[in-house]
């Protein structure tokens, strides 16, 4: 089985923000919330940096340790799913994480968070493939269809990369070698240990 | 003293009472910010490279920018989640099950050592008036919220192992639903609840040479001798200073918790929130002795706080100085 795993190569993400947009139409993501976002270091300053970051789906994830509910599970694909149905919107995984993935609906006054909405890797949740209530509920299982993540698939510069978590490091590997520098694969170290 | 002296003294003793709250009021949030700089040490990485610098600032989780608006949404990562996972779900969750059996344990063997302790003259038939109306409606409706508030809460730190079994994830998730509620909305209503009592029971609870005394013979716990003591013996003022310390703690962290619509930081979040078991650890474990001496512990102390009266060879035997006062008072008043 694949470990599939997300890859942003900070030498060519160039800010657009294409990643953002392409996740938020196909999953008709709700307003407010977005499950992947652009963090630019050092903006408008010569060496700026851009990372496209979303949630990594971590090996011994923080966020289903701490889930008082137990919701989350991780499939065989390494891929780190939750059950909405199960949530009860307490936060936790959201100061666990430490990529900021996990976000909430605001539902009701002084902020109560709804269920917890965060990147699924286009792979669903727990209803039957593309069903309408996993589509409904987490956006389209596109894994199931044998394709990626859309938000790679559009990057335009391909700076970011998902997949099988060695291919992936091998494909960043062979442009570093041609470029050189350093291989900064940023949040490897964080987010695997496998 | 003159009437006019006490009613200063007691003027100033409330005029205290506001400014040490106040002051808790303003420090206590804060407390977040020591966790944070305690655990997020930045590398010792000198470097001026300009990328590795960037690789630097983003492992120290500068702040960056994101066209992407939201909580925190212009950092990359986040360290101090982290931390509060196993400090969560490691030492805090397993020290505080054995804190709260283990104390569970030595009241249950205490209570096979000396039972129950008994009045040592036989009741009078006489009774004095210890608790009026409203400080028995204040004593149980904040022991009720507290008893809410600590089942509710351990249910979110144990119910995943400890619930799940029984209840099944969806049984179960519908339970934490409501618990979660539970916590939030009465966490606030405990908190003026408790701060009514320690306005109300302040000047009572100051420590005086007594305790000292008291504590040395154990409270009367141990042996037979039956030290002094005024309205609250030296065991109940230190729960009050307890709850005046800890317990106020424990409100503020809740409601750092409680209200995520002003935007906190997760950093101040997780701060909060461990100064919050913390505290909420310690009151139960302490509250645990205090039901016991309450009830079962000591005959003729209940009563006194459901009727609001206690007879007279109790107060003696418990409270003599109380006693005492009230027993003047009652002779200055002309009936
Ligand atoms: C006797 C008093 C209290 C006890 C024993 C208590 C205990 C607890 C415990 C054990 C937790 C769960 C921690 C975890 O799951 O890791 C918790 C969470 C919490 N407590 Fe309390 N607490 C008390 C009072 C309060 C008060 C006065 C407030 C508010 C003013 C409050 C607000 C909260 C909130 C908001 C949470 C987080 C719940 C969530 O979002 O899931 N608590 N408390
Ligand atoms: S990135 Fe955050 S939400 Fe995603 S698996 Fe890791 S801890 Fe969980
Ligand atoms: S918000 Fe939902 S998924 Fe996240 S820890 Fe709480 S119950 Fe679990």
């Amino acid at each position: 089985m694949a470990r599939m795993k997300f890859l942003c190569d900070a030498e060519r993400c160039i800010e657009c923000n294409a990643c953002v947009t392409a996740c938020k139409n196909e999953h008709e993501v709700p307003w407010g919330i977005n499950r992947r976002r652009v963090v630019t270091i050092d903006d408008g300053i010569p060496g700026e940096k851009s990372i496209s970051v979303a949630c990594m789906h971590c090996t011994d994830a923080p966020c289903q340790a701490v889930c008082p509910v137990d919701c989350f599970y991780t499939t065989d694909d390494g891929v780190v799913l939750h059950d909405k149905d199960i949530c009860i919107g307490c936060g936790y995984c959201f100061y666990a994480c430490p990529f900021g993935a996990p976000q909430y609906p605001q539902e009701g006054a002084f902020g109560a968070r709804g269920k917890m909405d965060k990147c699924t890797f286009c792979a669903g949740g727990p209803e039957e493939d593309n069903s309408a209530e996993e589509v409904e509920k987490y956006g389209r299982n596109r894994l199931a269809e044998g394709k990626l993540p859309l938000c790679a698939e559009m990057c335009s510069t391909k700076a970011l990369i998902a997949g099988d978590g060695d291919i992936v490091a091998d494909l960043f590997r062979s442009r570093v070698v041609r470029r050189g520098g350093r291989p900064d694969n940023w949040g490897w170290a964080t987010a695997y240990k496998d | 003293m003159s009437a006019t002296a006490a009613m200063n003294n007691r003027k100033k003793t409330s005029l205290w009472a506001m400014l040490i709250i106040v002051l808790a009021i303003l420090i206590l949030p804060l407390t977040g910010y020591l966790y944070v700089s305690m655990t997020d040490q930045p590398a010792a990485d000198e470097q001026t490279n300009p990328r590795s610098d960037t690789w630097r600032q983003v492992r120290e989780n500068q702040e960056g920018y994101s066209a992407v608006k939201g909580q925190e949404t212009n950092e990359l990562i986040q360290g101090a989640g982290q931390n509060w996972r196993q400090l969560r779900n490691g030492p805090i969750a397993t020290y505080g099950a054995w804190l709260l059996s283990g104390v569970l344990v030595i009241l249950a063997a205490f209570y096979l050592w000396r039972g129950e302790i008994k009045l040592t003259h036989p009741r009078t038939g006489k009774t004095v008036q210890r608790w009026t109306l409203n400080e028995r409606r204040l004593h149980w409706t904040t022991a009720t919220l507290f008893i809410l508030l600590a089942i509710t809460g351990l249910s979110l730190l144990y119910g995943r192992f400890a619930l799940i079994p029984l209840l099944g994830y969806p049984g179960f998730s519908a339970y934490a639903t409501a618990a979660k509620w539970i916590h939030n909305v009465l966490g606030p209503v405990f908190m003026v609840a408790l701060f009514i009592i320690l306005i109300k029971w302040f000047k009572n609870n100051l420590f005086t040479k007594v305790d000292i005394e008291w504590f040395k013979a154990f409270g009367g716990m141990v042996g037979d001798k039956h030290p002094s003591a005024g309205k609250f013996n030296g065991g109940e003022k230190a729960w009050f200073w307890t709850l005046a310390t800890a317990g106020v703690a424990l409100c503020f962290s809740g409601l750092v918790l409680d209200f995520p619509n002003f935007g906190q930081e997760r950093e101040v979040i997780i701060g909060a929130h461990l100064i919050h078991i913390l505290t909420a650890m310690l009151l139960m474990a302490f509250s645990l002795g205090h039901i016991y001496i309450g009830t079962l512990g000591t005959e003729g102390a209940l009563e006194g706080m459901t009727t609001g009266h206690v007879d007279v060879a109790w107060a003696e035997q418990h409270h003599d100085l109380w006693l005492k006062e009230v027993e003047e008072q009652q002779q200055n008043t002309p009936q």
